[in-house]
């Protein structure tokens, strides 16, 4: 699809290849490259299996119910545990901090406060 | 046909041509346009693998756990209703599970304290995730010390670690003797935290659930799916942070193809005009704006995409983790598995790629069928 380099006679060397072909060339590597996407989450679900069945395995051996992800608050370390609507129970005028906690983190001085009570 | 192929060409050259003349403008395009791809691409890639992954790792958790709610708040479970619940017909085990909560204010972390029911511990001795050896900088063979609930220290000694390949169901996790549990927390031998429940016929597990409730009223069983539809719901992309990275990406999206789709720039009308009186027929114009279009959102889709992928199972999603972490100190670390699911990957395509491409066309075409005279005139 590229065509040989050739000579202009502006005086200097350049290499002379089509836009089109620079494109359709780029077109084919990005193709290839989400091919490859596709084919390596293939290969890493093959290569991580044996690792999810030690988890599973794990939360088996333990009868664990949750995910570790979230361990900011009992809710939201064992959220499938939760009692139901439990975010605002914690004490009067407690604030939600999950989701809405995944979005932004608590100030600084927030948590100095927190430190004193326990 | 080869000369159909020639003419696409030539007008693939004049677009490319076209696009680097107004080099600046484009650039700044793809790299908005990748972006908005890569958030939408981020989020996608990332709460589908979470949710196949916390799917395969909890089919193997309890069927069944009961609680017991006490003014709508879960509270400890008498070990006499084990009885009861084993005595239900399809009942194969009915197991006390002893677990809760300890707050260290050393590194200011919550950790969940567990009684292994498959696994002997001595007492005086803890084993602990691989999340609070690496916060903490403990070790096997060294001594962590509670605050137990009357106020007096307890130590105890490491006995090992659980695998960090586990991390993301243990890293928070200390497993300890059931008497030292409840010496710690001053729990009553009479009282389990919850209730592990094992069926005969998983079909008959909302059957079950039922007559537990009827029997039990003050219980409330959760049943394995329910664990894992609890998932489902955090990475939904409805809910939470997914919602909100949507939103702002679409819209922005939206600014984007809706600046296309309003109007040229009187130099691209210009330029339209000229390509009319030197002959080019609308359908030439139309499929040099379909080239530009397509060219600019198919690269900008698939650089937004491979970087997401990246991102999400190379780098474990670091942009996300503030947001995941909350107030969270500590975080298990773990890969994510890449479950991707190309339906998925196809609606992003035609969700980002073909109305741009449209946007690009339509005031093209509005352009070239006026007479080229006044459209060079205007």
């Amino acid at each position: 699809m590229i065509s040989s380099p050739s000579l202009k006679m502006s005086g200097k060397a350049r290499l002379s290849v089509r836009k089109s072909s620079l494109c359709l060339v780029l077109f084919g590597a990005a193709v290839l490259l989400l091919g490859a996407m596709f084919f390596h989450a293939a290969y890493q679900r093959q290569a991580d299996a044996p690792l999810i069945v030690h988890i599973a395995g794990v939360v088996k051996t333990l009868d664990l119910t949750d995910l570790c992800l979230f361990t900011e608050a009992r809710y939201t370390r064992h959220p499938s545990q939760a009692d139901l609507y439990s975010a605002f129970q914690d004490h009067p005028a407690s604030l939600e901090h999950f989701p809405t906690g995944s979005i932004a983190g608590p100030p600084a001085a927030l948590r100095r406060l927190h430190g004193k009570l326990d | 046909m080869a000369s159909w192929i020639e003419k696409q060409r030539s007008i693939l050259d004049y677009t490319l041509s076209s696009l680097m003349r107004r080099k600046g403008k484009n650039i700044s395009l793809f790299i908005v346009y990748t972006v908005v791809v890569f958030i939408l691409a981020s989020a996608m890639f990332f709460t589908q693998a979470m949710k196949r992954e916390a799917s395969l790792i909890l089919k193997d958790a309890p069927e069944m756990v009961v609680q017991r709610l006490l003014m709508g708040r879960y509270d400890p479970i008498p070990l006499d209703y084990l009885q009861k619940i084993r005595g239900i017909r399809g009942v194969i085990s009915a197991d006390a599970r002893l677990w809760g909560y300890y707050y260290d204010p050393v590194v200011g972390a919550n950790y969940t304290v567990m009684v292994p029911r498959n696994q002997s511990l001595s007492p005086g001795r803890i084993i602990i995730g691989n999340g609070i050896a690496r916060d903490r900088m403990i070790n096997r063979g060294d001594i962590f010390s509670f605050r137990a609930h009357d106020g007096q220290s307890r130590s105890f000694t490491i006995d090992g670690e659980l695998p960090a390949a586990s991390e993301l169901v243990s890293a928070d996790l200390i497993l300890i003797a059931e008497a030292d549990f409840r010496d710690l927390f001053g729990f009553p031998a009479s009282h389990a935290t919850d209730i592990a429940v094992s069926v005969i016929n998983p079909k008959e597990l909302l059957t079950i659930a039922r007559k537990i409730s009827e029997q039990l009223p003050d219980t409330r069983p959760i049943i394995r799916d329910e664990m894992v539809r609890t998932y489902d719901s955090v990475f939904d992309w409805r809910g939470g942070m997914v919602i909100v990275l949507i939103m702002m990406a679409l819209l922005a999206f939206v600014i984007f193809a809706w600046e296309k789709a309003s109007g040229l720039s009187a130099e691209e009308r210009r330029e339209i005009g000229i390509l009319k009186a030197i002959g080019w027929e609308t359908s030439d114009v139309i499929a040099a704006k379909t080239y530009e279009g397509s060219a600019v959102s198919f690269f900008s889709f698939t650089f937004g995409i491979l970087l997401a992928y990246g991102h999400v199972f190379f780098s474990a999603a670091f942009l996300f983790a503030p947001a995941l972490k909350g107030w969270s100190v500590l975080y298990p670390d773990f890969r994510i598995t890449p479950f991707i699911d190309p339906y998925q990957v196809a609606v992003l395509f035609f969700l980002t790629v073909v109305p741009y491409t449209v946007a690009t066309i339509v005031p093209s075409w509005r352009a070239a069928i006026v007479d080229p005279d006044s459209v060079m005139r205007s």
